[in-house]
């Protein structure tokens, strides 16, 4: 027995389903199909709202300013804001540019989901979740239990293969340059990562800022690999390297099997454009960090 | 470290993606701030004694995922508006995707009113 809010949906999608077949039944005579292109939008029944994704651009001018906070951009004579209305400040002016250059070049419409910078940018000022820094370190560094290239699969021999020859030197990398161990597994359960691991990895990301931190969480979530995330943090790995080593198994199924231009490539050039826009958000927030950094090591 | 190629080609790459920017709005990409930034920071890092200058790098490498992002996100949109950016596909166009083609019935099916 389903329970009863299910079922309730169930039975509303039903209605929803007999009212569009009863408009179909009513439609005036002639050829269905010819007419369908032209009369589904004035009928199709209203869905529930969701925000549109593009909106008309409405400025002419972009340009950079230096506040107080930080560097603002302005969309003619109007300061840009964030959602939650506060003033869109960031501290570095390479970042100010590059935001700058997401908003002018949106020709007709504005394009958000194209716009990844600002997105970061925004999620950093506002923080919607509302979680600190010690809850974002803790939600990348979880991802190192379930890391992609941890996990290893059994057949076919030439995946086996395949992500032996390019996984393998990766962690092996990490494990000699934060001095711990990661390992593989073939087993659903995953690699069994020592707890000293995961401390001195939690200890490294606490050297982060909170723009940083978060620009790290979104990258790990979008190439769901701790250790990939920690190659392109360090300049070992280029974008491109990551991502192609993120989807190795789709590459391979690939191979195998034929590109799919309208999903591959489509899901490839969106993870590249997440996966750059973050590492980038990364490095340009944490110039100091990263100053300090080397000196530690020399 | 990530083998990232000259410096010369990942900026040339760049100015190109500026001007594919700027092309629509029709302004001339030399008078956005991103060039003057870009040219500016390339020509400071121009030189070094050392042979491998990890700031030189650094910069570099942060060129180098701009120029990934520009370029990802042009492909992104071309894809985008190509197959998805219309909405829901009609049932003749979905037929159409995997080579297939409604019935056709010189004088309508018979059940219409």
């Amino acid at each position: 027995a389903r329970p009863p809010r299910s079922s309730g949906a169930m039975w509303r999608s039903c209605l929803r389903l007999r009212d569009r077949g009863r408009r179909l039944l009513t439609w005036p005579p002639g050829d269905p199909t010819a007419s369908a292109s032209l009369r589904l939008p004035l009928q199709s029944p209203a869905r529930a709202y969701a925000p549109p994704t593009e909106r008309k651009r409405f400025y002419q001018n972009v340009s950079i300013t230096q506040g107080e906070g930080g560097f603002e951009i302005n969309l003619d004579h109007r300061k840009l804001k964030t959602p939650q209305a506060k003033l869109f400040t960031v501290p570095s002016e390479a970042l100010a540019i590059a935001v700058a250059t997401e908003w002018d070049s949106q020709h007709d419409t504005i394009k958000f989901y194209t716009m990844h910078l600002t997105t970061l940018c925004n999620t950093s000022l506002d923080n919607p979740t509302q979680r600190s820094k010690d809850q974002v370190i803790q939600a990348a560094v979880k991802f190192l239990d379930t890391d992609t290239i941890c996990y290893r699969v059994e057949e076919p021999e030439t995946l086996v293969e395949l992500q032996k020859n390019e996984w393998d030197p990766i962690i092996e990398w990490a494990e000699k340059r934060y001095g711990v161990e990661i390992g593989s597994s073939t087993s659903i359960m995953g690699p069994s990562i020592p707890a000293k691991t995961r401390e001195v990895l939690v200890s490294h990301l606490a050297s982060y800022n909170m723009w940083a931190l978060q620009g790290i969480e979104f990258v790990v979530a979008q190439l769901k690999s701790m250790v990939l995330t920690l190659g392109l943090i360090d300049l070992h790995l280029t974008v491109e390297q990551a991502v192609l080593l993120s989807r190795l198994e789709e590459e391979y199924q690939i191979q195998k099997w034929g590109n799919i231009e309208w999903a591959h490539d489509y899901e490839l050039q969106e993870l590249r454009a997440r996966t750059a826009a973050g590492t980038l958000f990364v490095h340009l927030c944490s110039e100091n960090t990263t100053v300090k950094h080397k000196l530690l090591q020399e | 470290m990530a083998v990232l190629g000259s410096p010369a080609r990942t900026l040339r790459g760049l100015l190109r993606e500026l001007r594919y920017l700027n092309a629509a709005t029709g302004r001339p990409y030399r008078d956005t701030p991103a060039y003057r930034y870009l040219m500016k920071a390339f020509r400071a890092h121009r030189v070094t004694s050392e042979k491998l200058c990890r700031a030189q790098h650094e910069l570099h490498f942060q060129a180098a995922a701009y120029l990934c992002l520009l370029r990802s996100v042009r492909a992104h949109l071309a894809l985008h508006q190509e197959f998805h950016g219309k909405g829901e596909r009609s049932v003749e166009e979905s037929a159409g995707l995997v080579g297939l083609q409604l019935p056709r019935q010189p004088g309508g099916k018979g059940w219409e009113p």
